[in-house]
């Protein structure tokens, strides 16, 4: 049974039975005044101050090398919380995620800190996703052209808390992007910066997606995803609706969200 | 019960391959895929915490220069915000209450500022662990890293924070009569020990805090009953003297007493060995070698649950 691979159809992600439960402190009833908390810990049970929100529901499915595959749904259908889960970086209530090698998400912002210069941001940014320090110093000059950062002026040598929103989307999409991955996750990474960027953004992203072996995009862009996806999951309510390719996948999501 | 209602529903258009019919875990053993987020082996962990050495220390000297980056003074704060303390703790400890009691007043302040900072060393490892993980859960749910990490750059931190501050200390001591001698380079092993201590309290209380965020808030409360209790502003057996001489004996042997003697014996011409317990190095290396190592394993323990919500 082996021998037989159809053109190397080879698994890099399988993802079996996965539930994903997230626990909630504090948020059980609309009262947040102490008595309240307070009675709520002497009642004692499961339940005690603690909500569930289970935000994925058994979702099995297997992704190829080579398929770049999106990820549709309402807000709050599981996305995010899918790709995360993937990733390995939210454990699974129930089921498993066998991956091929580690899987990266396509995202820096939490490691980056406002009061840092951006030039130290570059840096921390890279170490965090796991580069050495020669291969930062052998990127620095890309990523910050890419970002255009010093477009207008020497904006790299200042904290990111002066940056404009814009600006700052752009340094970290460009940190992040600077990476090579087996597994690679993007969520809704598309839609910052001006035009100019985002055309920029999108031909990086082809270019990752050749370097990488398998692509999950997170998108509420259906563009976005017909131009880059050829396999669709479509998620509703943390349930795999429709696993299918793209066209078929999005003229059903399109009839369902009413279009 | 999600078994029923999405196998109707899912349209699955791919095709049939020969693998179709394995289970999913049969699939992933046959293609040698690994379970995503799975805890590594404790020797494979330390080997990844090792490749990770460059964030561990960016990350610190990051959150060193974040700290303070906003205030007109800068960096000064490092070294006013220790000093700031021991004043205030001289005033009413050594002044109003006279806690230095059988100590003359160029030895007292020094012990007094010695205190204060070798305890404030611990004091913020163990504040900064506690919300290691879950002041940082964006950070532990966006990247892959060991988790181990955080906690230990937290406490690499305030080591470089005291280090900082330790210009301060040493002028005191001067001004107070100790000048350098050979004893000052027992300073060296006295800290390795105590960062080592430092580090695995923090690597305990961080995965205490990430189950249990409330921890956080009872921190304070803990930590200053251990200061009071550790004679960082008197000498606990001249204190203790008339009350039976266990509870002197417990409180000299605690971790922060002992890092806090050792540093003063080093430093302050005129805090001899008379004033410490016996076996206190044994005491020093035992204290940090049993936290340290057992505080890693603790938390390795836990490492794929980190970030859960």
């Amino acid at each position: 049974m082996a021998e037989q691979q159809q053109g190397g159809r080879v698994p890099t992600v399988i993802a079996d039975d996965l539930h994903i439960v997230y626990r909630v402190n504090g948020a059980r009833t609309g009262k947040g005044s102490a008595t309240a908390a307070l009675s709520r810990i002497l009642k004692r049970g499961e339940d005690r101050g603690v909500r569930k929100v289970h935000a994925v529901r058994g979702v099995s499915f297997v992704a190829y090398r080579g398929e770049a595959i999106g990820l549709i749904g309402s807000n709050g259908s599981g996305k995010s919380t899918l790709l995360r889960a993937i990733a390995g970086l939210l454990p699974a209530e129930r089921g498993k995620v066998y991956t091929d090698g580690q899987p990266s998400l396509l995202g820096v912002n939490a490691a980056l800190m406002n009061d840092l210069t951006g030039e130290r941001n570059v840096i921390l940014g890279g170490l965090a996703m796991g580069m050495t320090r020669e291969q930062i110093k052998a990127r620095y000059q890309d990523i910050v052209d890419f970002s255009g950062i010093n477009e207008k002026g020497d904006f790299i040598t200042l904290p990111m808390r002066t940056y404009s929103s814009g600006m700052a989307a752009r340094l970290r999409f460009s940190i992040a992007a600077a990476k090579d991955h087996d597994v690679l996750m993007i969520d809704e990474a598309l839609a910052t910066g001006d035009r100019k960027f985002q055309t920029r953004s999108e031909e990086r992203i082809r270019e990752l997606r050749k370097e990488a072996g398998t692509v999950f995009l997170v998108s509420h862009n259906n563009k976005s995803i017909r131009d880059t996806c050829n396999r669709v999951l479509w998620l509703e309510r943390g349930e795999l609706r429709m696993d299918g390719p793209t066209d078929e996948v999005l003229k059903e999501y399109e009839k369902f969200t009413g279009k | 019960m999600s078994e029923t209602t999405h196998d109707g529903t899912v349209a699955t258009t791919t095709p049939v391959s020969p693998d179709e019919g394995l289970t999913p875990a049969r699939l992933a053993a046959k293609y040698g895929l690994s379970v995503s987020g799975a805890r590594p082996s404790l020797v494979e962990y330390v080997r990844q915490l090792w490749g990770r050495r460059h964030f561990i220390l960016a990350f610190s000297q990051a959150k060193l220069t974040a700290q303070y980056s906003q205030a007109k003074l800068g960096q000064l704060w490092q070294v006013a915000t220790p000093l700031l303390n021991a004043l205030v703790y001289f005033t009413i400890f050594g002044l109003i209450l006279n806690a230095g009691r059988g100590m003359p007043k160029d030895v007292y302040i020094p012990f007094l500022v010695t205190g204060v900072f070798v305890f404030t060393f611990t004091q913020s490892s163990a504040m900064a662990g506690v919300r290691a993980i879950s002041g940082n859960l964006g950070l532990v749910r966006a990247l892959h890293f060991p988790r181990a990490s955080l906690p230990i750059s937290f406490a690499l931190q305030q080591l470089q924070q005291l280090l900082a501050s330790m210009i301060v200390l040493f002028a005191v001591a001067v001004g107070f009569g100790s000048y350098p001698t050979l004893s000052w380079l027992l300073i060296v092993p006295a800290l390795a020990l105590q960062f080592l201590f430092n580090m695995g309290l923090a690597l305990i209380v961080a995965r205490m805090g990430a189950k249990t965020p409330d921890l956080a808030q009872l921190m304070p409360f803990i930590m200053r009953t251990w200061m009071y209790a550790s004679g960082v502003m008197f000498s606990i057996p001249i204190m203790l003297e008339d009350k039976p001489a266990w509870i002197a004996d417990v409180l000299q042997w605690n971790p922060a007493a002992v890092y806090m003697d050792l540093m003063r014996f080093a430093l302050i011409d005129g805090y001899g060995s008379e004033n410490l317990p016996p076996h206190v190095w044994a005491a020093a290396l035992g204290w940090a070698v049993l936290v340290a190592v057992g505080g890693f394993v603790y938390f390795w323990k836990a490492e794929e649950r980190y970030g859960r919500g």
